[in-house]
């Protein structure tokens, strides 16, 4: 009889399915897994040791290619943490802006998870159709920021500047007519609320969309309903955070249970799952697009309704306008002072977190009264959800792989950093 | 928040001489600092005990403490050269260490009671400068074994315990712990295709290093509360 031993495979770290750069040694016993040790670090860009050689204002920049599938939601963290230690107060109007586009954030980075799960799995449809609804988040995020992705927007004491009050429109070309520019526009005739407000009218339709395609589908079911079931107890031992942790049924929101900025005022539902299957934290992730959506509701109408500041008027940590530069010589200073030295903390240590669409993302900042951190730790969600693959498939099959590291929600940006 | 306030009085009250210090910091922020030896029962105890029930490990964290509190440039007398783009990196690293026996690394451990709705911060210096170790926490959260890993590949924090402490982040074969303050930022080696040798080599880096924006330390207040932030951290 032929000696049995078992078969080491190697995936990645150049896969479709690996959502990067991700190198899986799969010991197998036929097609069991008996063991799974994933290689990380491929895009270790050393992003913290980087924040450490510069003031703090330079690194937002930074925070927004960690995750970037949810690149608003790092950049509020970590502007979070310098607030705290500095003690500033956000200005009202920042924070419900915050919190909208956390909430925008979110569903983008859902509607990724989404696209590319499915597509991982097997359904290639509901790709495009996700993709067709981040374009209208991301032109969005594009009209407040000036950038599609990596928008650098919130700022310590609030943000960047103030929502617009006309969208950018489509020109007709060499390769767009008159009839499709309008068709185009037709949702960008008032201000970016306006816009927002007519996104949020129909994205309930979408997710139903989605739903009719993936829910009740017996694919779908098939590779996904018990598989990786995570129990409660299990799911804390790990260090589960986000989606991840409600979809093993344990009601852990940071938005509810430590809310930030604005969240105790908002009306929003947090859904858990009962199985903690990979099917369940699906079903999760697809109402927290609905809530989502609901907070953005909520938002808007308040934000149509109150104008204001939005950055802190103190100029030791927030640049003066460009308009007050020209005539005041003490702005001129402050701007000249930020632009090159930065500003500096107080001594002290702070750690933030926020609920972050893949889980709980925090920036543990150490100063010792300099302009630029002395260290910054970043609490990567998917750093922590990865490093429990080994866990979450021992005894599945090959193909079940795939599903894990779709439900996990990685993203090399951050668990690399 | 006065359930923080809560908190610190239980931790003291449970824990004692346990415990090298137990404040709460100007920012409600609950910091314990535990001695290496004690801290496998503090941390167990934490977990369990009714009153306290941190059941989520939520970050490891190593930080290197070397270079704390130096600053790039000295800004108390008025001079009339500028700042050295070219400047060599703070020099004074080994004055640093010798004042600071057992002080150099520390992990540093975010807890989560997420039945009681609590946070805190757990800190725990390594005895050793030369070769820093602390226990791991592996046994009792088992979602700490990645941080631990990454703690170890960047700073060389050894953990006791740990059922597979190899790097993780940086690449195969690597010299040296790449977070450490006295391991410059562009790195030792650089790697490119030879087209001669047919192969991926590695050399010594080729860029100089250079500060940008100097490191200052402004001891002027500022900002309101300065003095209440102070007390928040007297690890230096």
């Amino acid at each position: 009889m032929p000696e049995l031993r078992n078969l080491t495979l190697n995936f990645g770290p150049q896969h479709p399915a690996a959502h990067g750069v991700l190198r899986l040694i799969l010991e197998m016993d036929g097609e069991v897994i008996q063991r799974a040790d994933p290689h990380i670090g491929l895009l270790h860009r050393a992003t913290e040791k980087l924040a450490e050689s510069k003031p703090y204002n330079q690194s937002i920049g930074y925070m927004d290619r960690l995750d970037y599938m949810s690149m608003m939601c790092n950049e509020h963290c970590y502007v979070m943490a310098i607030e705290k230690l500095l003690g500033v107060t956000v200005p009202e109007r920042a924070q419900y802006i915050r919190v909208m586009y956390d909430e925008i954030t979110r569903i983008l980075n859902h509607l990724l998870w989404l696209g590319t799960h499915a597509l991982d799995v097997g359904a290639m449809t509901i790709f495009l159709y996700a993709f067709r609804e981040r374009e209208t988040l991301i032109d969005a995020y594009e009209a407040v920021s000036g950038s599609r992705m990596h928008a650098t927007y919130y700022r310590p004491g609030g943000v960047y500047r103030d929502l617009p009050d006309f969208m950018p429109q489509y020109q007709t070309g060499k390769f767009r007519t008159e009839k499709e520019a309008s068709r185009l526009n037709e949702n960008r005739q008032g201000s970016l609320l306006d816009y927002l407000e007519d996104f949020t009218d129909h994205f309930p339709g979408y997710v139903d969309e989605y739903e009719t395609l993936l829910t009740d589908n017996r694919i779908w079911k098939q590779r996904l309903v018990d598989i990786a079931i995570v129990s409660p107890d299990e799911a804390k031992q790990l260090g589960f955070t986000g989606p991840m942790l409600r979809g093993s049924g344990i009601e852990w929101d940071l938005r509810k249970k430590q809310p930030y900025e604005v969240y105790e005022r908002m009306d929003f539902d947090i859904p858990i799952g009962v199985n903690g299957d990979c099917y369940d934290r699906y079903l999760v992730r697809m109402e927290e697009m609905r809530q989502s959506n609901r907070i953005i509701r909520q938002c808007i109408e308040w934000l149509r309704e109150n104008p204001g500041p939005v950055i802190a008027e103190s100029h030791k940590f927030a640049p003066p306008k460009r308009a007050d530069m020209k005539g005041d010589m003490e702005a001129l200073i402050h701007h000249f002072k930020l632009f090159t030295e930065g500003f500096c903390l107080p001594e002290g240590e702070v750690y933030t977190g926020i609920e972050h669409p893949k889980g709980e993302f925090g920036i543990y900042l150490v100063s010792d009264g300099a302009n630029k951190p002395y260290r910054v730790k970043i609490r990567a969600p998917g750093f922590a959800h990865l490093s429990t693959m080994n866990d979450m498939v021992k005894g599945h099959m090959l193909a079940d792989v795939v599903t894990v590291i779709g439900t996990q929600d990685i993203v090399f940006g951050d668990v690399d950093r | 928040m006065s359930n923080v306030e809560q908190l610190t009085d239980l931790i003291r009250a449970r824990f004692g001489d346990d415990l090298t210090s137990c404040e709460l910091s100007s920012i409600d922020q609950v910091i314990i600092e535990i001695p290496v030896d004690k801290m496998l029962s503090v941390f167990e105890a934490l977990r369990d005990e009714p009153a306290f029930r941190f059941d989520t490990l939520i970050d490891v964290c190593g930080v290197d403490y070397l270079a704390y509190g130096v600053a790039e440039w000295q800004t108390d007398d008025s001079v009339n050269t500028g700042f050295s783009r070219g400047v060599e990196r703070i020099t004074n690293m080994a004055d640093e260490l010798q004042a600071r026996p057992g002080r150099r690394f520390a992990s540093v451990y975010q807890l989560l009671s997420t039945e009681l709705n609590y946070r805190a911060i757990a800190r725990v210096y390594a005895q050793d400068n030369d070769f820093p170790t602390v226990q791991s926490v592996t046994g009792i959260w088992k979602g700490a074994n990645w941080f631990e890993r990454e703690s170890f590949d960047l700073f060389g924090i050894v953990y006791e315990g740990h059922p597979d402490l190899r790097r993780i982040l940086t690449d195969y074969g690597f010299i040296g712990h790449p977070f450490r303050k006295d391991f410059p930022l562009s790195g030792q080696v650089e790697m490119r295709y030879d087209a001669e040798q047919k192969r991926v080599i590695y050399e010594p880096v080729s860029i100089e290093p250079r500060v940008l924006v100097p490191r200052v330390i402004r001891e002027d207040s500022r900002y309101s509360g300065d003095d209440d932030a102070k007390e928040a951290s007297n690890d230096a």
